[in-house]
This record gives structure tokens, C-alpha cells and sequence, in this order.
């Protein structure tokens, strides 16, 4: 484990390319939701057949999943040393 | 071919050879070892072997049935991809541990009885402790402490509860057993320690990150699976199990979101996985139970292969922490690569393992009409993916680029993680060879395309979530620090209970003390003063006062003579 040396680019160091692949991904979603409008998706729960039900879940149980991970760090979160601070505990 | 000898026996008795085989040859007859095993296992047919008469009971040390049959075939495929990812140790001790917990799991999958599942329920328990010592530290000593405790405690309580269950039953067999009485709940308490139920889990999250970066892979595969299989074998169809795995699948992920240790985010996503098979066996149906062994089947071979990508990172920076990794693709391509297919195996994606196996219990909830715990289920593989699928990658390969530059993994462990790999493509592209292992026939096509489109909208969704979010700055950083969770409860709550009680007793000694010293001191000088020479007790009395007492008892019997 040294600190960096080598001087070699790579494809992902360009700012650049991580915004083309954020783009592509924005696209292949819309892509993706697109075959909604021609496909009738067979679903066991009626409410599933939605348009867009999938990608909208998927979205925003993911931002929900984020924002209240966050807000239980301030009632979790401990310094790293937090059980070792009192040496007697096993 | 007699099958009455166990099958675990060839890895338990061929594990205490390893310490005084030579270099190579030993690496032959570890690796040959599951490779036998399996070859027995093969050759003998199924039913009941090896039967003991014991204190009037039989134990049958072999009982091969479809549902073992499957998990003793993926835990020999776990055992010899383990030892190949950790071929290039020159612990002994490890090896020898790893390979008699691999046989103990093995003895357990087999297990005709209860007192059998027990013998081997304890052994898996100490062998596996060596794994968390074996980093020989002082946190590892104290985790494996802490491990070894809850997992003999969970051996404890199938003990208790299998007695109570032969006392009611007269039998020791292992079948199905059910909630009907208190040994039934014994037992599953027992087993719910292994398979991490929630409030019991947290052993796996406090010791599977501190083992060794090859020993964790072994402790993945093994104790949560057996808790499984366990629950499948005795409590198929229990409907409390269906909350409990919810909550299961639920839960761990948002601690996984917040924690930095990377092998610790795959301990919770664990859970969370082993929450989807708590939940197929509590609903019970052919389909639920199919599906739950399916995905432990799955599992084991994709969290083994992410957890031996994090094994491999830990391995050669010497770090498995979030905040300190990063850029590491550019050193550790192929390991990068691994670790990718894991990642897409966990989350289910199309052509990948999970998505065979995790979609039956999903299909299999829908059909039960559980339209709620469906609900949780498809949040909780949104979030499996967040965490396990891309962050794990992401904060390890790619993020900012920390400087760190190391070699690749050594070629054993990419040997291991390539067959492992290959597996989850493998049953992601013909589920038939898995599906065919299963203990009910199997009518489910996975590759519809309303399913296919379903699940891709929701993962490529949930990736832009992440996206955003990132872009946003609005993710959590990878902070250094830990965060509570139920172990939070005997590691501070009861250590500091320890504490505060042992202060208060020895205050409370001391304060008594010193009011018993002043009492003492009292008590003494009264005794003193009344046995002093002059003290009333051993002061001489004129004899007239003896007439004179004598005189007043007569007196007062003559007064009450003539009241009465």
C-alpha cells in the first residue's frame, strides 16, 4: 500500500465522463419506464400495474431509505472508540 | 454403498491430519477433502443411516432427504471454496478450524434428531470462535467472547427445548415441531439466535467483520444457514415467522446505509437477505418453501463472493473501512469485477442468482394476498441493492480516488471468487439445475417479461436515487464511527449495570460497615458495662434482696389466686 505514483488516467478520472455516466443512467430510466406504455405488466396486486409503480417505488423508498438513515445517525451514531473506552469491556 | 458413516466425520477427522501434513500436500488434502465428501455423498441413497440406540432412544446420525441433501451439497461447495480463497494462509490453525466448523454445519444438515443437531449445533459454535481469535487482537478476544457466549446460549435453549419435546412426545426426532408448547419455542428461540432474528442478531454484526478476511468467508456460509435450514426443517409454515423475516428484511438496512466498516454493511445486508427466507418458510406453501432454500442456496454462494471481495481489499490495504477506501479498481480490476457480480446477484438483478430464487418468496407472499409484508419486501430489495449492490462497490472501487495503490488479490482467492462468480451467473441463466434440488417440484418461470421489466425499472430507479442523492451531496459521507444497535444492550447498558451495581454494593459494604463498626462499638461498651466487676450482671447481691424478690413473686400469686 503505497501513496499514488503512477501518473496513468483512467476513463473515470475525467469529471466529465461520471457526468456522461450519470446522464446515461437518467436516459436508460427513462428508457426503461417508456416500455410501460406498451407492455401490460401481469402483476399479483392490481395497484402494481401502475404506470411507472416500479421505478417510482424503487426511487423514492431508496430517497426515503437515505433521509431517515441520516436522521437515525444522530440518535446512533458513536465515536469509533465508544466501547473501548472503558478498557474492562468484553 | 452404506451410508451409515457421517458424511461430516471425513471433514472433522481429516482436519486433525492438516497440522502435521507438509506444505503442499496438505493444500491436496484440504482441497480433496470436500471433494471426497461430496463423492460419498453422492454415492449413498437417500433415508436413514447410521442409527444408534442410545438410553433407549435412536439417533440417527444420517438422514438423507432432499431438503439436507441440498444444503449439505451447498455447504461442501462452500467448504472447498473457502479453502481455496484461503489456500494461501499458513495459519494451521485456521484451516483445522475452518474445515471441523464446515463438517460440524454438515453433521447439523444431517442430524436425524435432536440430540444429534445439538452435539453438532455446539461444535459449530466453538470452532467457529477461532475464526474471530485468530485475528489475535485484543477487540477480536473480546468479540469472540461475546460470540461464543450467544452461540452456546443458542445451543442451550435447543437443549432445553428438546428435552421438553421428549418429554411430551417420547421422541427425539427432528421433524416438524411448530409453536404448540413451550419447547416448541425453546427451540425456536434456539434456532433464531442462529438464523439472527431480530433482538438476536447482533452477534453477526459484532463478529463476522472482526474475524480474519478468509475466516469470515467461512463464517458466512455456515451458522446463519444452518438456522435456516433448521427453521425449515422444524417450523415450515409458523406465521409468526412472516413478521419476524419482514422485520428481518427491513431493518438492518438502514443501519447498513450508515456504516462504514464495508464487511460490517455485508453483515446487515446478511440479515436482511436471511429476513426473505424467514419469511418463505413462515409462509410455508410449496412455492415459499422452495423459494426460501433456493435463495439460502444462492446466498451463501453471492454474500461468500462479497464477502471474499472485501476479504481480498481488507487483505491487501490493511483497511475495510468506507471512509479510508476508494479508486481501488484501478489496482484490483478483477477483484472489482467479482465483487460486481455479487453485487448483482444480491440485488437481484435479471440473469443473476438472486433473482431465480429471492422472486419465488415474493411471488409467494403476493399469493397469500400479504399485500403489506409484499410492500416491505419490495422496499427492502430496493434498499439491498442501495447498500449491498452499490455502495459496498462503490465506496471500496470507485468513490474518490484514495491514493491507496496495492496489488491485485492473490491468484487463490480470484480462483475462488471466479468460481464463485461463475455460480451466480450460472443459476441466474439456468435456474433448472438449482430448481431440480429443491424439495418441491417446481412450477415458477422466472423470465416473464412483465417480471423482468418490473425488476429492472426498480433497480435502475433505485441507482438513480443513489445518483442523485450523490450528486446532491445530500448521502450520508462515510463517517468514522459506530453505530448502537441491540449489542449496544450488554456491551454499555449492562456493562455499565456491572458497574454501577458493583460500585453501589461496595459503597453500600462500606456504608454498612461503618454504621455496624459504630454499632459494634455500642453493642460493646453496653456488654462491658453491665460484666464489668462493679457491671449490674456480675455485681454481688446482698441475700436479703433475694428474700425480698422472693417475697413480692409469693405476693403477686397470692393476688392472682384470689382474682382468679
Amino acid at each position: 500500500m503505497t501513496p499514488s505514483t503512477d501518473t496513468k488516467k483512467y476513463w473515470l478520472d475525467e469529471s466529465a465522463n461520471v457526468t456522461k455516466l450519470y446522464k446515461g443512467l437518467w436516459i436508460a430510466c427513462g428508457l426503461l419506464i417508456a416500455i410501460d406504455l406498451f407492455l401490460h405488466r401481469h402483476e399479483d396486486f392490481d395497484f402494481a400495474t401502475v404506470f411507472g409503480f416500479h421505478g417510482a417505488y424503487g426511487f423514492f423508498a431508496c430517497v426515503a431509505l437515505v433521509l431517515a438513515a441520516k436522521q437515525l445517525r444522530k440518535l446512533l451514531m458513536r465515536d469509533e472508540d465508544y466501547y473501548d473506552k472503558d478498557s474492562h469491556e468484553r | 454403498m452404506s451410508g451409515d458413516f457421517p458424511v461430516a466425520l471425513i471433514l472433522i477427522l481429516g482436519a486433525v491430519l492438516i497440522p502435521v501434513l507438509p506444505g503442499l500436500l496438505r493444500k491436496a488434502w484440504m482441497l480433496a477433502l470436500p471433494v471426497i465428501a461430496f463423492g460419498y455423498l453422492l454415492a449413498i441413497p437417500h433415508g436413514l443411516h447410521g442409527q444408534v440406540e442410545l438410553l433407549g432412544q435412536t439417533l440417527t446420525l444420517m438422514r438423507v432427504d432432499k431438503l439436507s441433501f441440498l444444503f449439505g451439497t451447498i455447504f461442501l461447495l462452500a467448504a472447498l471454496l473457502s479453502v481455496i480463497y484461503a489456500l494461501h494462509v499458513d495459519d494451521t490453525m485456521q484451516h483445522v478450524a475452518g474445515l471441523v466448523y464446515a463438517g460440524a454445519a454438515i453433521g447439523a444438515v444431517f442430524a436425524g434428531d435432536l440430540m444429534t443437531l445439538f452435539i453438532y449445533w455446539e461444535l459449530t459454535a466453538v470452532s467457529s470462535v477461532l475464526l474471530v481469535w485468530a485475528r489475535r487482537g485484543e477487540h477480536s478476544a473480546a468479540t469472540g467472547m461475546r460470540y461464543v457466549i450467544v452461540q452456546l446460549m443458542s445451543g442451550m435453549f435447543l437443549l432445553a427445548g428438546a428435552l421438553l419435546h421428549w418429554r411430551a412426545t417420547g421422541s427425539l426426532e427432528f421433524g416438524h415441531i411448530g409453536l404448540s408448547n413451550t419447547a416448541g419455542l425453546l427451540i425456536l428461540i434456539g434456532f433464531g439466535i442462529k438464523s439472527a432474528f431480530p433482538f438476536l442478531h447482533n452477534w453477526l454484526m459484532d463478529a463476522y467483520p472482526e474475524a480474519t478476511p478468509t475466516g469470515t468467508v467461512f463464517l458466512s456460509a455456515f451458522t446463519t444457514k444452518l438456522g435456516i435450514y433448521a427453521l425449515a426443517r422444524g417450523f415450515a409454515g409458523t406465521e409468526e415467522l412472516v413478521w419476524i423475516g419482514t422485520l428481518m428484511a427491513a431493518f438492518p438496512i438502514f443501519y447498513a446505509v450508515i456504516e462504514n466498516d464495508l464487511r460490517r454493511v455485508l453483515a446487515y445486508s446478511m440479515n436482511n437477505q436471511l429476513g426473505f427466507m424467514v419469511v418463505g418458510i413462515g409462509i410455508g406453501t410449496e412455492l415459499a418453501l422452495n423459494g426460501a432454500v433456493a435463495h439460502a442456496f444462492a446466498d451463501i454462494i453471492f454474500k461468500g463472493l462479497l464477502f471474499m471481495s472485501m476479504g481480498a481489499v481488507l487483505f491487501r490495504t490493511g483497511t475495510i473501512k468506507g471512509s479510508e477506501l476508494g479508486g481501488l479498481y484501478k489496482s484490483m480490476p478483477w477483484t472489482t469485477g467479482f465483487c460486481i457480480v455479487g453485487a448483482a446477484s444480491i440485488s437481484a438483478f435479471p440473469l443473476f442468482s438472486g433473482f431465480v430464487t429471492k422472486s419465488m418468496i415474493m411471488s409467494a407472499a403476493a399469493m397469500e394476498g400479504m399485500t403489506l409484508q409484499w410492500l416491505v419486501l419490495l422496499f427492502a430489495s430496493a434498499g439491498v441493492f442501495h447498500h449491498a449492490g452499490i455502495k459496498i462497490p462503490y465506496f471500496a472501487f470507485f468513490a474518490h480516488d484514495s491514493g491507496i495503490r496495492c496489488q491485485e488479490a492473490p491468484r487463490n482467492m480470484l480462483v475462488a471468487m471466479g468460481i464463485a462468480a461463475a455460480l451466480c451467473i450460472g443459476i441466474g441463466i439456468f435456474p433448472g439445475a438449482l430448481y431440480a434440488l429443491l424439495p418441491y417440484t417446481v412450477n415458477y418461470e422466472p423470465y416473464t417479461a412483465s417480471h423482468v421489466v418490473a425488476q429492472t425499472q426498480l433497480l435502475f430507479y433505485s441507482a438513480l436515487a443513489f445518483a442523485v442523492l450523490m450528486r446532491t451531496g445530500i448521502y450520508p459521507p462515510e463517517l468514522k464511527s459506530v453505530n448502537l444497535d441491540s449489542d449496544w444492550l450488554y456491551r454499555k447498558a449492562g456493562w455499565g449495570f456491572v458497574v454501577t451495581f458493583r460500585l453501589a454494593l461496595t459503597e453500600t459494604r462500606a456504608g454498612l460497615g461503618g454504621i455496624i463498626e459504630g454499632r459494634r462499638l455500642a453493642i460493646a461498651d453496653f456488654l462491658l458495662r453491665q460484666r464489668r466487676p462493679e457491671g449490674m450482671l456480675m455485681r454481688s447481691w446482698p441475700t436479703g434482696s433475694m428474700a425480698l424478690w422472693v417475697m413480692v413473686m409469693l405476693l403477686a400469686y397470692l393476688v392472682l389466686y384470689y382474682v382468679g
